[in-house]
């Protein structure tokens, strides 16, 4: 018979001002096993451990029942705790009585200090069956990776990196550098985004532990921590980095203008392309969808109708080191790495959906990274602030917050933390640009929370002569030149109209294109709108719950770029600190298959997500051995077996079962 | 004397990665939700085999609800397909039993619900009321 000890967390008032403790350990006294209960203020707290400690030494207790919080709050601690009075880790089991009762009941405390009782008798049922575990050694592959190169994913690669260790960074786009790349000022010191960016991007670029991959994708990813195999996928860009030089020629030469998405949209770029002057790598790639030479050659391949394009090939013409191939793949790039940080950043939201505001159709309606563009010195005007309509100096500028945020209607009721201050920022700018510029900006709150943030959004309206007006606004129309906005200034509570010359849309955050695929390609977890979950919010702001997987910057929810920067910085420090250790633990929770048991069918090594179902030869038949370095202790080949061959340990059916006779006796 | 109202007893089972966290979310949150269902945490809904569910019936549960993570969000690859599929071809077994539609519920709850989580329960706790008292087989 085992020797269970059951310790009862207040959690101050936490769980004992709902659920009834002394009742509980009242009754827990009477359950098969259990032979000593105590209860605690705090259990997790140093005072709370060491008299868990001390009582499974006096007691001679051999299996311990902690009812507390969730166990994915402090499983760990608690194992450790048992651990240190020289009982098995996983000779312990934690009763939910807090998340998943006292703080879900608080309505009912009869029925929460009942159900108390029901799941630490759960616990106690299971624990009597739990066994000895034990953690296996594996080695660390010292390199990791870093998906999207945007400031917090430049951030972390540089931080792993300068620790001495090797660094993949991939990224989607044909450059590093992001949003950021994009911007013209940062608020709220005004710091010219391009200059304090490009010299980290340039550092990326020369740093000898960084393997830089642009215009590249994660394609899959195995493994576990400590050895994930990751395949990338390299698009074809038809340029040979190699032998280019990045002269410029071709792109100079490029007959073929589309728009251009770092612009925006309000500048143009040629099919062979870089997509800004400062971009790393500072080599084109070509665009087949508008290039001139492929439209031919899917002309020629799908035998069209009509009149051929030209077969154009300028830019091949022109290369002085002829780097131009056309008859280059998209290449499967292998490769083992220990941690993996994800950092694929924002897009701003489609505003065309909004069609009160024009829904995209008047041309002078612009979002708010348009006018970023329109006021970068780099940008298409190189710094002149104009309309896209007529090419005329705007003098009344209107800016609409929060254009897909705190917006149920379209469903994004989260608050995009960054618009209230680029608004002002750029209402402040273009004051700058041109004195005789009165800007309005419609707001439902102004959100300015954050060192020297709030004195500048104070600057822009005292000394810049921003006007804030408090409401949203109903409609948009175009009247002659001009374009009218119909809102209300709910604090003088009557109905304005301005005409203005220009609107800008302050467009929300949102997870940037194919966030939520990363994320399942990794199966780390995603919220509704796709950002990124934290293994915790406050706790683990850049892990997941998949150990060795970190998250950073934007991707996990709208930030802004110091906190972009800290992100990084901190998922770096997380990655250095597991490649710092030559081998890492196994958790022992893994399947266990009974070769008596076995009949060989396969079925289990087919299920398997993680191929760690080997067939071994043994007494004339082949049977299935698990190799508990690749399990990860989903339990599918369980469920899955036939002959109930395989068991999963810390879950196995006995365990489950004793706690289902526990409820149901 | 009024009558006592009829309080099932409901067995959750969750995957911990999704639907165990959305729980926990819910709490968190501080959601009330009835207090019929007593949570059973594994690794993933893939690892639930039907002989758990009818035991739990067996044994006199009034209903049984298995949650795990959104199809196509499983931390474990592909498990609540797994268990999708299963527990497919489990209801109609359930039934012919004697065990009536409204008993056994398939949910996905992700890490962030806690909200949908809290009605998940509610919803399902007001269906088995409704069935009354099962006993044991």
């Amino acid at each position: 018979m085992p020797r269970v000890g059951v310790f009862l967390c207040h959690c101050g008032t936490n769980i004992a001002g709902v659920v009834d403790i002394p009742t509980v350990a009242e009754a827990v006294k009477q359950f098969p096993g259990v032979v000593y209960v105590d209860d605690n203020k705090f259990s997790c707290s140093e005072p709370g451990q060491a008299a868990i400690r001390q009582s499974i030494i006096d007691n001679g207790l051999d299996r311990v029942v902690i009812s507390a919080c969730s166990p994915r709050m402090h499983e760990i601690t608690f194992r450790k705790a048992v651990s240190a009075a020289g009982l098995n880790p996983y000779l312990m089991e934690i009763a939910n009585i807090r998340e998943h009762c006292s703080w879900v009941h608080s309505d009912n405390k009869e029925a929460a200090t009942e159900k108390a009782i029901e799941l630490v008798k759960m616990a106690v049922a299971k624990v009597s069956l739990h066994q000895e575990l034990f953690r296996k050694r594996i080695s660390m592959e010292k390199k990791a990776l870093v998906i999207g190169g945007g400031i917090a994913g430049i951030q972390a690669a540089l931080d792993i990196a300068n620790a001495g260790h090797q660094v993949i960074l991939v990224e989607r786009e044909p450059t590093i550098g992001g949003r950021m790349a994009q911007l013209d000022k940062t608020f709220p010191t005004l710091d010219c985004s391009a200059c304090i960016l490009s010299p980290k991007m340039v550092d990326v670029s020369q740093h000898p532990n960084i393997r830089l991959l642009t215009y590249s994708e994660v394609e899959k990813v195995q493994g576990f921590v400590g050895n994930f195999e990751v395949e990338i996928r390299q698009r074809a860009r038809y340029v040979n980095h190699t032998t280019c030089t990045g002269c410029g020629i071709c792109w100079q030469k490029c007959p073929e203008k589309v728009p251009g998405e770092f612009e925006e949209g309000t500048g143009q770029r040629t099919s062979v392309y870089i997509p800004f002057p400062q971009a790393v790598p500072s080599k084109p790639v070509i665009d087949t969808v508008s290039c001139r030479y492929f439209k031919y050659l899917d002309f020629i391949d799908k035998k069209m109708e009509g009149k051929k394009p030209p077969p154009c090939r300028i830019c091949e013409k022109l290369c002085p080191p002829q780097a131009i191939d056309w008859e280059q793949k998209d290449e499967i790039i292998r490769e083992t790495v220990g941690a993996i940080v994800v950092a694929t950043g924002f897009k701003t939201f489609d505003h065309s959906v909004y069609g009160e505001y024009g829904g995209g159709r008047i041309p002078d309606v612009i979002t708010s990274l348009q006018l970023e563009r329109l006021m970068n010195a780099s940008g298409p005007t190189l710094g002149e602030v104009v309309r896209p309509s007529d090419g005329t100096h705007p003098k009344t500028v209107v800016f609409l917050s929060c254009v897909g945020s705190r917006d149920e209607a379209k469903g994004r009721p989260y608050c995009s933390k960054i618009c209230c201050m680029y608004m002002a920022k750029q209402a402040l700018m273009l004051k700058e640009h041109d004195p005789g510029v009165q800007s309005y900006i419609f707001y439902i709150d102004i959100r300015a929370g954050g060192k020297d943030f709030e004195e500048f959004t104070r600057r822009a309206q005292e000394e810049f002569g921003v006007l804030y007006l408090r409401g949203r606004v109903s409609k948009i129309y175009q009247d002659d030149k001009k374009l009218m906005v119909c809102g209300e200034d709910s604090l003088i509570g009557r109905p304005v109209e301005i005409a203005a010359d220009m609107v800008v849309l302050a467009t929300g955050v949102e997870p940037s294109e194919g966030a939520a695929k990363v994320a399942q390609t990794l199966n780390i977890s995603y919220d509704t709108y796709g950002f990124m979950v934290e293994a915790h919010p406050k706790l683990r702001p850049v892990e997941t719950n998949t150990d060795g997987i970190l998250v950073a910057g934007a991707c996990v929810g709208p930030r802004d770029i110091p906190d972009s920067v800290a992100h990084g910085g901190a998922a770096a420090a997380k990655v250095i600190g597991l490649l710092s250790q030559d081998t890492l633990t196994t958790e022992p929770l893994t399947a266990a298959i009974d070769a008596s048991r076995c009949t060989g069918c396969l079925l289990c090594s087919q299920i398997c997500p993680f191929q760690a179902i080997d067939m071994v030869p043994a007494n004339g038949k082949s049977i299935a051995v698990v190799n508990e370095g690749l399990c990860k202790g989903c339990g599918l080949c369980v469920a899955a077996c036939r002959s109930t061959a395989p068991s999963l340990k810390g879950y196995t059916d006995a365990q489950i079962l004793s706690e289902v006779l526990a409820l149901c006796p | 004397m009024s009558v006592e109202e009829f309080q099932p007893r409901i067995i959750g089972f969750l995957c911990n990665w999704c639907s165990y966290a959305g729980a926990d979310m819910a709490g968190t949150s501080r959601m009330t939700y009835p207090s019929n269902v007593r949570i059973i945490r594994l690794p993933c809904s893939g690892r639930v085999n039907p002989m758990i569910i009818f035991k739990a019936f067996q044994q006199g549960a009034d209903g049984v609800m298995v949650s795990g993570c959104h199809p196509g969000d499983c931390h474990y690859v592909d498990g609540n397909y797994y268990a999708r599929r299963r527990l497919a071809m489990l209801e109609p077994f359930l039934e012919y039993l004697g065990i009536e539609k409204g008993r056994f519920q398939l949910e996905w709850v992700s890490a962030s619900e806690g909200k949908k989580w809290s009605q998940v329960v509610a919803r399902f706790t007001d269906t088995v009321k409704s069935l009354g008292p099962r006993g044991k087989i």
